[in-house]
């Protein structure tokens, strides 16, 4: 199915919009570091209050998580119908 | 408490109702079936258990505490969304199973005693595969076969078990049972948790749920694994062994969500995910764990259900829901866009969205009980979840490249119920004590402080920035069409293959053994050929000769053994 000629492209097909979009959300997310900075927080135990402790594991976090995941993808990837070929092949 | 009638009968007598209608009607009186029984909940009087006198036992049919009216109000809550969701559809068979299905899920949670729980638990399986099966491709009726082979198989360990704690206490009682029970307690504890997909026991979740059709994977999703958390809350509070497997389950499907390309796939891995939280919140098994585990589970109806409604929308209307294929679908979707984002936002516990206020209650009783490392392993998970629910599931739907393909919005009553979800998403999140006043446990806990709302907000908005990263330098894995191995990859695979072997040895011995059987055969008839063929003894006289023959030969034995 391809998109009809005559149809306006959608907001986000602008890659201009896309880049402010982003722009906001760095800021947003460089002022969400320094708030804690800014006020007292509750902590749980020493180590979750130190500064940055949520930013810092949030990110990580997810950079390992999709990193180790594409490794995976080396062991564990098999065509899309892995089992279903063994059935007809016995 | 006390009904007009034992909640799940109204559904099942619903069922044979809609089994004769057709049309309309039959969609019309489907919704009307969880009013009804929803008004037999309200109605309710405080009483005793409703029992049942069976041989020498009594079946406890309803017990209405506490924690089962808190489930009990989510099924019908989810029975109703579910059955408006799929009122366009003109399949008997759907709307017949999902009503037996949502029925034998009430049955399951207001069951006192092991005995009725068995049966429910059986209904359960033998009900809800025929929302698999009406997929009606050759992949779901065989996904459909092995979710009810395990399945049922669940249920007779769950009786084994049962017995087992019968013959040792006298007791059928469904309550505490604790692994202090030895043999019963384990044989009961592996039965909930093949329901609860526990690691290694999942992936007939992963494996089914994703071949059903569009509306049924939103009834599968609300139903089974529920009646487990129930099950593990009401049987299992405070076994520190379930706090590691919690942790597990809200650890490791997160990989798998990452990687897979078949979107409602990801979200059954992401059902497992959260379920390891409401297991490790059962584990810990304070209170405040105890209330976040069965909030959790809860919520986890609501805005999973909202997650499978909206994929289910988008295989409705474009045929396909592998990553690989979608993409751009916001233009021609745009409400279902803006739903599938408020259940994302719920899932990832954004503050004023369902999730945030249930989840943390676990993380904190964890962080309280002295278990730092399950609250790195939650948080980890806290983070990952958004990761694949939050942003993969709309991003690639939704955004993403433009695939080409262009649709409208599904049908309105798809749309509504995922409005319904929607509010009701947002509504538990903005005002939690509605929420709270149903939990079963007494515990004070207060989800909007501000160290909770700033830090959940920084741990969400930087695994946001980790995906943009990962994406904008070509690092985040592209969608591709493919199978990923898992615990299943053993019976499935390794095991048909192992049979395979021992067939293919069986058919060598038999072969043998039929060459020995024919020789032997041969003999036998070269024996009968020889006396009784054209060239024997016996053919020589008439059969009234062989007859006079063998008199003669009776005679002589008699007259032998007369004499002897």
């Amino acid at each position: 199915m391809a998109a009809p000629k005559d149809e306006k492209p959608g907001w986000f097909d602008d890659w201009g919009n896309v880049k402010k979009l982003l722009r906001i959300f760095y800021v947003v997310c460089g002022l969400l570091f320094l708030v804690d900075f800014l006020y007292h927080r509750h902590a749980l135990t020493e180590w979750e209050g130190f500064y940055g402790f949520y930013p810092v594991y949030g990110f990580v976090a997810c950079v390992v998580l999709v990193l180790v995941a594409k490794q995976m993808r080396k062991v564990l990837m098999r065509d899309e119908d892995y089992y279903e070929r063994e059935r007809d092949d016995d | 408490m006390e009904f007009a009638l034992p909640p799940f009968l109204p559904f099942f007598l619903g069922a044979l109702v809609v089994a004769v209608l057709r049309g309309r009607v039959q969609a019309g009186v489907a919704i009307l079936v969880p009013i009804l029984g929803f008004a037999n909940l309200w109605f309710g009087m405080p009483g005793a258990p409703e029992t049942l006198q069976i041989l020498d036992f009594t079946l406890v049919l309803v017990r209405a505490d506490e924690l089962a009216m808190l489930f009990g109000w989510l099924f019908h809550i989810a029975a109703f969304i579910g059955l408006v969701y799929s009122s366009h559809l003109r399949d008997t068979t759907q709307q017949v199973a999902a009503l037996t299905y949502a029925g034998s899920a009430l049955g399951a949670i207001f069951a006192g005693d092991f005995i009725t729980l068995f049966i429910f638990w059986e209904l359960l399986a033998v009900s809800s595969v025929f929302l698999i099966w009406a997929r009606r491709t050759p992949r779901a009726i065989a996904a459909g076969f092995r979710y009810l082979l395990i399945n049922v198989f669940s249920g007779v360990i769950l009786l084994a078990g049962a017995l087992v704690h019968l013959w040792e206490t006298g007791s059928l009682e469904f309550s505490y049972i604790g692994l202090e029970a030895g043999l019963a307690g384990w044989l009961i504890l592996l039965a909930l948790g093949v329901k609860a997909a526990f690691p290694f026991l999942h992936n007939w979740l992963t494996d089914a749920y994703p071949e059903a059709t569009p509306t049924g994977t939103v009834f599968l999703s609300a139903f089974t694994t529920k009646v487990a958390v129930y099950a593990l809350a009401r049987a299992y509070p405070g076994t520190e062994l379930l706090i590691y497997i919690g942790g597990a389950m809200a650890m490791f499907p997160i990989f798998y969500a990452v990687i897979e390309n078949d979107l409602r796939r990801v979200l059954a891995y992401s059902m497992i995910n959260q379920i390891g939280f409401m297991v490790c919140g059962i584990g810990i098994g304070t209170a405040l764990a105890l209330n976040g585990a069965v909030s959790h589970a809860f919520n986890d109806v609501i805005f999973k259900g909202l997650l499978m409604m909206s994929m289910g929308a988008v295989l409705h209307m474009t045929g396909r829901i592998n990553g690989s294929e979608l993409g751009g679908l916001y233009k021609s979707m745009p409400i279902t866009t803006v739903l599938c984002i408020v259940g994302a936002a719920s899932i990832s516990a954004f503050p004023l969205f369902s999730g945030f206020i249930s989840k943390s209650m676990v993380m904190q009783a964890a962080m309280d009980e002295g278990y730092p490392v399950i609250w790195l392993a939650l948080l980890f998970a806290s983070a990952g979840v958004f990761h694949h629910a939050g942003i993969k599931i709309p991003f690639f739907a939704f955004f993403a490249h433009d695939s080409g393909i262009r649709t409208t919005e599904p049908p309105l009553n798809m749309l509504l119920a995922m409005g319904v979800s929607a509010v009701l998403c947002i509504g538990i999140g903005s005002y939690p004590d509605v929420l709270y006043g149903m939990l079963p446990y007494e515990a004070e806990y207060h989800p909007y402080d501000w160290s909770h709302v700033i830090t959940q907000t920084q741990l969400l908005f930087f695994s946001a920035l980790a995906f943009v990263w990962l994406n904008l330098t070509g690092r985040y894995p592209p969608e591709l069409p493919s199978v990923n191995l898992d615990a299943e990859w053993f019976y499935r695979r390794l095991a048909p293959r192992a049979v395979g072997g021992v067939v293919a040895t069986l058919v060598a011995a038999h072969a043998v053994l039929d060459r020995f059987g024919q020789r032997q055969m041969d003999r036998a008839v070269a024996f009968v050929e020889h006396h009784h063929g054209p060239e024997g003894y016996f053919a020589r006289t008439w059969p009234t000769g062989s007859m006079v023959a063998l008199v003669a030969l009776v005679l002589v034995a008699s007259l032998v053994f007369y004499l002897a």
